[in-house]
C-alpha cells in the first residue's frame, strides 16, 4: 500500500538509517577493514597460530555442548511442567526462569562460591568424602558448559512451553483415537508441531554460548574461546590480530542467524489454540515420590546461586579462608557501598550509561518500528536488517567494532574520539538496546489496526496529533517491555564493558571483577546484590508505568448507566 | 450537515502491473446512498480510499461540489469515515473516540463532551460514553464507529463494509437502522459492499464493479431488471442466461426445438444485438403440466424449500438447467414438468 505522499517518511529514515549505519554497520566495516590492513599478514597469523586454532574449536565445542546441555535440561522440564500436574509443580513453575534474572557476571561469580575449588559446595563434599583435595576443579570446558546449562537452559524452557501451550490437545485426541500409542503421538504429532520451538531455542543457546564471555573468562582455565581470545590480543597490542578473531566470530555468528532465519521459513505451522492444555495428575505413589523429589532437587539448584550470593554480601572481607561457610557477617559491605566514593561510584555509573542509553533506544527505535511497521518507502527492508544486526553480532565484537572507530578525532569521515570518554559506553549499551526495543514495539504496532492511522487522519488529525495520540499509545506496551529488557541488560552489562571501560567510567559489573580480584568476595557478592535489587526495581517501575498508564487513559470506569 | 455532491472522472489506480482500478466515473448526488459493490478484488476498497484520500490516483479527478479535491490530503477532505474494523482507537474511551475528530478541530473540552454525547444518543448509544470501546458488542461497535465519523459533520460519508463484521441477525437490523439514521441525517454517503443484499437494502442507487470497471450504475430495480453486461445478471440475483434472438421489442428464445416469443427488455436503446442472451429469473418462470402446449419440457432435477415457496431446477436440454420458483411444492423429482415464462418482459443483454 502506498502511502507516501500522505505522511513523511523520508525525513525520518534518512536520520535513522544513518545513525544505525553509523552505530552499527560502521564499526564493523572498520574492523574487518582492519583485518586486511597489512594484507593477509594477520589473517595469516591467525591461520598460523595453534592457540587461536584451539580457542576456535574450543568456541564450537562449547556452543555445541551448551546446546546439547540446554536442550537436556530445557526440554524435558517444560514436557514435565506443561504436561503433568503434581505437588510443589507451581513452585518449580515460578522459580524455573529464575537463572535468566541473574545479571551475566553474577551468575558467574555465584558459581564461583558454590562450585569453584574453595566453593561451598565443592567443601561439603570434600568433607563428607575426606579427601584430601577437591573432588573437582571447576575450570575448563565442562565447567563453562555447566555454567551455560544452567543460564541458558531458560531459553529452551520458556520457548517449548510456549510451543506445547499452543498445540492444540485435540490434535492429540486425534491421533490417539486413530490409535496411535503413546510413543508414536510423541514422534509424529507432538515433537514435529514443537520442530520450529525446539530448533529456534536450541540456536538461540548455539549464538549466546558462541558470543558467551564471562563464563570462559573466570572459569576458562587454560581454556581460551574466542571471545576471550580477542580481548587477551587487544590487550596484548596484536590489535590486528583481534580484529581477525573479531571477524571470525562476527561470520560464526550471523552464519548462525541466517541458518536460523532460514530453519524458520521452512518450518512454520500455525497451530491454533483450542482447548487449554491438560495436564494429568501423577497418582502413582512411586511417580509422586519421584516427581516431588526432583521438584525438591531443582528449586534448590535454581534457587543456590541466588542465595549464596546474598549470604556471601554479608560475610567480611578476608575472613573466610578456609571454613565451609563463612564465619563472620556484617553490614559493613554494604554500608560501604553507600559511603565509599570509590564504591559508589561505579554504581552511579551504571544507573547513568543505562539511562542514556536507553532513552536513546525509546527515541530511535520507536521511529525505526514505525518505519517498519506502517510505512513502505525505500530501504524499509534495510532498516529492518539493521536493527536486526546488534543481536546477531556477539558483544565482544560490538566492543571491538566500537574500539577500531571511534579512537581517532576524523569528523569527515564520521569517526570520533569516544574512546576513553563517558560517552563510548552509553554507545555500546544503546547498539545492544537495538534490537531489544525495535522488536518489541514493532510487534505491539503490528497489533494495532493499520486502519487507526487512517482513521485519525480522516477525521482530520495532523501528522503529529496522529503519533502523539495512536500511535505512542499503541506502541507503549512494546516500549515499556523493550526498555525494560535493555535497562536490565544495561545496568548489568559485563562483556562490552570490559573491552571499552576506563577507570573513571566502570560499571557494576568491571568493580565486581575487580573486587573479586582483590579476593573481597563480600564486596563483590554484595554489588552482585545490588545489581539484581536493580534489576527487579527496573522491572517493578515498568509494571508501575504500564498500569498507571492504562488507568490514567480511561479514567475511572463507572458502572453502566451512571 | 450539508450534504455535497461527490464527483469521480475517469479515476484510475494502478499497483505495479496491477490496473486495480481503471477509468472509474460517477456521481453521487447531495443526501444520496451509492453503494458500490462487486466481489473481492474488484477494486471497490481501492476506489473508497481514493474518495477519502488514504490512496491517490494515478490519472482522473475527484471533485466535491465542483471543486478540484483530487490532491487533498484526508484531514482536508473532513470526510467521515468507517472502517471495516471499525478501526476505533482501543485506549481511549467510547467518548473520547467519538471526540477525536472535535479534538483535531481544536474544539474545547466541554463543547466536544456535549457534541460527542449528541451524536451518541442519534446512533441510540447515550449512556456508554464513558465505558473502554473493548467492553461493546460488535454492533455497538460499529454504531461508535458511526458516530465518530458523523460527529465531524462530514459533507460525504464513506463506509467500508460496514456490516460485514456482524452477525446475519444483527446484520439484518442494523441494516434498517443504518438506511433510516442516514436518510435521517441526509448525508451523502458511499458504502463498499460485496454482499447485494445490503446494497439493495440501503442503498438509492448502486454502482457494481468487476476488474476495476464500473459495469453499471443504476437504481437495484434497475440493475435486477434490466442488467447491462452479462456480468451483471451473473452478479445481481439469480438468473439463467440462455441464446436468445433479439428482435428488438421481443426475444425469441429456443430450447429443445420448441421456440418462445416473449417481451424483452434492454439497459438502453441500442441496434439489435447480434447474439443476444436472455435473463430468465426464477420468478419469471413457471411450471405448467408437460403437455401443455408450447412449453419447454423438462425433468426436475432438485427442489429446494425457500421459505415464501419452493425453487425448482429443471433440466430442459442435457446442458441446460433453469431455477424455477413456485408457490407450491406438488411436484417431486425426477417429474416431467412443462416451463413457461409468466412474466415478461425478460431482459436482454448482449453475449
Amino acid at each position: 500500500m502506498s502511502r507516501r505522499w500522505l505522511s513523511p517518511s523520508l525525513p525520518l529514515a534518512i536520520p535513522v538509517l544513518a545513525i544505525l549505519l553509523w552505530a552499527v554497520v560502521y564499526p564493523n566495516i572498520s574492523v574487518i577493514a582492519g583485518s586486511f590492513a597489512d594484507g593477509f599478514v594477520h589473517w595469516r597469523r591467525f591461520a598460523a597460530s595453534p592457540t587461536d586454532r584451539e580457542a576456535l574449536s574450543a568456541t564450537l565445542i562449547i556452543a555445541l555442548g551448551s546446546v546439547i546441555a540446554a536442550t537436556g535440561i530445557g526440554l524435558p522440564l517444560a514436557f514435565l511442567l506443561t504436561r503433568f500436574d503434581f505437588r510443589g509443580r507451581k513452585t518449580l513453575s515460578a522459580i524455573a526462569t529464575l537463572p535468566a534474572a541473574l545479571p551475566p557476571l553474577v551468575g558467574v561469580v555465584a558459581f564461583l562460591f558454590l562450585y569453584g575449588e574453595s566453593g561451598v559446595v565443592t567443601r561439603v563434599i570434600q568433607d563428607a568424602l575426606g579427601l584430601e583435595k577437591a573432588p573437582w576443579s571447576f575450570t575448563g570446558i565442562p565447567a563453562i558448559i555447566f555454567v551455560h546449562a544452567y543460564t541458558m537452559y531458560v531459553y529452551v524452557f520458556l520457548l517449548v512451553s510456549a510451543g506445547l501451550e499452543r498445540v492444540d490437545t485435540t490434535l492429540h485426541d486425534a491421533a490417539a483415537g486413530l490409535g496411535a500409542g503413546a510413543f508414536r503421538r510423541m514422534r509424529r504429532v507432538t515433537l514435529p508441531l514443537l520442530t520450529p520451538a525446539i530448533a529456534g531455542s536450541m540456536l538461540l543457546v548455539f549464538m549466546s554460548a558462541l558470543g558467551s564471555f564471562s563464563a570462559p573468562y573466570v572459569f576458562g582455565g587454560g581454556v581460551r574461546v574466542l571471545s576471550t581470545q580477542i580481548l587477551a590480543s587487544k590487550l596484548n597490542g596484536n590489535t590486528g590480530l583481534a580484529y581477525v578473531e573479531t571477524t571470525v566470530l562476527a561470520l560464526s555468528a550471523v552464519a548462525g542467524l541466517a541458518l536460523f532465519r532460514w530453519l524458520e521459513r521452512r518450518r512454520s505451522y500455525t497451530v491454533s489454540a483450542k482447548g487449554a492444555a491438560t495436564r494429568v495428575v501423577v497418582r502413582s505413589a512411586a511417580g509422586r515420590f519421584a516427581a516431588g523429589l526432583l521438584a525438591v532437587v531443582l528449586v534448590t539448584v535454581l534457587v543456590l546461586p541466588h542465595l549464596m550470593v546474598m549470604l556471601v554480601s554479608f560475610a567480611r572481607d578476608g575472613a573466610w579462608t578456609t571454613q565451609i561457610l563463612p564465619p563472620e557477617y556484617t553490614l559493613d559491605n554494604f554500608r560501604r557501598l553507600a559511603t565509599d566514593s570509590e564504591l559508589w561510584r561505579p554504581i552511579r555509573n551504571s544507573v547513568l550509561m543505562a539511562l542514556v542509553a536507553v532513552a536513546a533506544n525509546i527515541v530511535i527505535c520507536f521511529v525505526a518500528a514505525y518505519l517498519i511497521v506502517l510505512r513502505s518507502f525505500p530501504g524499509r527492508r534495510l532498516l529492518e536488517l539493521l536493527v536486526a544486526i546488534p543481536w546477531a553480532i556477539p558483544a565482544t565484537a560490538i566492543a571491538i567494532g566500537l574500539a577500531a572507530t571511534f579512537n581517532v578525532h576524523d569528523p569527515k569521515t564520521g569517526r570520533f574520539i569516544l574512546v576513553g570518554t563517558f560517552w563510548i559506553l552509553p554507545l555500546a549499551y544503546f547498539i545492544r538496546g537495538i534490537p531489544l526495543v525495535a522488536t518489541a514495539v514493532e510487534s505491539s504496532l503490528r497489533q494495532m489496526d493499520p486502519a487507526i492511522e487512517d482513521a485519525a487522519r480522516g477525521l482530520g488529525a495532523s501528522w503529529w496529533m496522529t503519533v502523539r495520540r495512536v500511535i505512542v499509545p499503541a506502541a507503549r506496551p512494546g516500549l515499556i517491555a523493550g526498555a525494560m529488557l535493555a535497562a536490565v541488560t544495561a545496568v548489568g552489562e559485563f562483556v562490552a564493558s570490559v573491552v571499552l571501560y576506563t577507570h573513571a567510567n566502570r560499571p557494576i559489573s568491571v568493580e565486581i571483577l575487580a573486587q573479586l580480584r582483590a579476593l573481597s568476595f563480600g564486596t563483590a557478592a554484595a554489588f552482585s546484590v545490588l545489581l539484581i535489587l536493580l534489576t527487579l526495581g527496573i522491572t517493578i517501575i515498568a509494571r508501575w508505568v504500564e498500569t498507571r498508564f492504562t488507568r490514567g487513559e480511561l479514567g475511572e470506569v463507572p458502572a453502566v448507566g451512571a | 450537515m450539508t450534504a455535497g455532491t461527490l464527483a469521480l472522472h475517469g479515476i484510475s489506480r494502478r499497483f505495479g502491473e496491477h490496473a486495480a482500478v481503471e477509468d472509474v466515473s460517477f456521481e453521487v448526488a447531495p443526501g444520496e446512498l451509492l453503494a458500490l459493490i462487486g466481489a473481492s478484488g474488484s477494486g471497490k476498497t481501492t476506489t473508497l480510499r481514493m474518495i477519502a484520500g488514504h490512496e491517490r490516483p494515478d490519472a482522473g479527478k475527484v471533485t466535491l461540489d465542483g471543486t478540484d479535491i483530487t490532491a487533498f490530503s484526508p484531514q482536508k477532505r473532513g470526510f467521515g469515515m468507517v472502517f471495516q474494523h471499525y478501526a476505533l482507537f482501543p485506549h481511549l474511551s467510547v467518548e473520547d473516540n467519538v471526540a477525536f475528530g472535535l479534538e483535531a478541530r481544536g474544539v474545547n473540552r466541554s463543547v466536544r463532551r456535549e457534541r460527542a454525547q449528541r451524536v451518541l444518543s442519534t446512533v441510540g448509544l447515550e449512556r456508554v460514553g464513558p465505558r473502554p470501546i473493548q467492553s461493546l458488542s460488535g454492533g455497538e461497535q460499529q454504531r461508535v464507529a458511526l458516530a465518530r465519523a458523523l460527529v465531524i459533520e462530514p459533507r460525504v460519508l464513506l463506509l467500508d463494509e460496514p456490516l460485514s463484521n456482524l452477525d446475519p441477525t444483527l446484520r439484518r437490523s442494523m441494516r434498517d437502522e443504518l438506511r433510516s439514521m442516514l436518510r435521517t441525517l441526509h448525508v451523502t454517503a458511499v458504502f463498499v459492499t460485496h454482499d447485494q443484499d445490503d446494497a439493495f437494502a440501503i442503498a438509492d442507487r448502486v454502482a457494481l464493479m468487476r476488474h476495476g470497471r464500473i459495469l453499471q450504475v443504476g437504481s437495484p430495480e434497475t440493475l435486477y431488471a434490466k442488467p447491462a453486461s452479462r456480468d451483471v445478471a451473473d452478479f445481481i440475483g439469480r438468473a439463467t442466461l440462455v441464446d436468445a434472438v433479439d428482435a428488438d421489442t421481443h426475444a425469441i428464445i429456443t430450447i429443445g426445438g420448441v421456440a418462445r416469443k416473449v417481451g424483452a427488455v434492454k439497459a438502453s436503446t441500442s441496434p439489435p444485438f447480434r447474439k443476444a442472451f436472455a435473463v430468465l429469473r426464477p420468478e419469471a418462470l413457471g411450471l405448467v403440466d408437460s403437455k401443455t402446449p408450447g412449453a419447454w419440457q423438462g425433468i426436475i432435477v432438485g427442489r429446494r424449500f425457500a421459505g415464501s415457496g419452493f425453487v425448482y431446477r429443471v433440466a430442459l436440454t442435457e446442458d441446460l438447467a433453469v431455477d424455477v420458483a413456485s408457490a407450491t411444492g406438488t411436484v417431486g423429482e425426477a417429474d416431467s414438468v412443462g416451463v413457461i415464462v409468466e412474466r415478461e418482459p425478460v431482459a436482454l443483454v448482449p453475449a
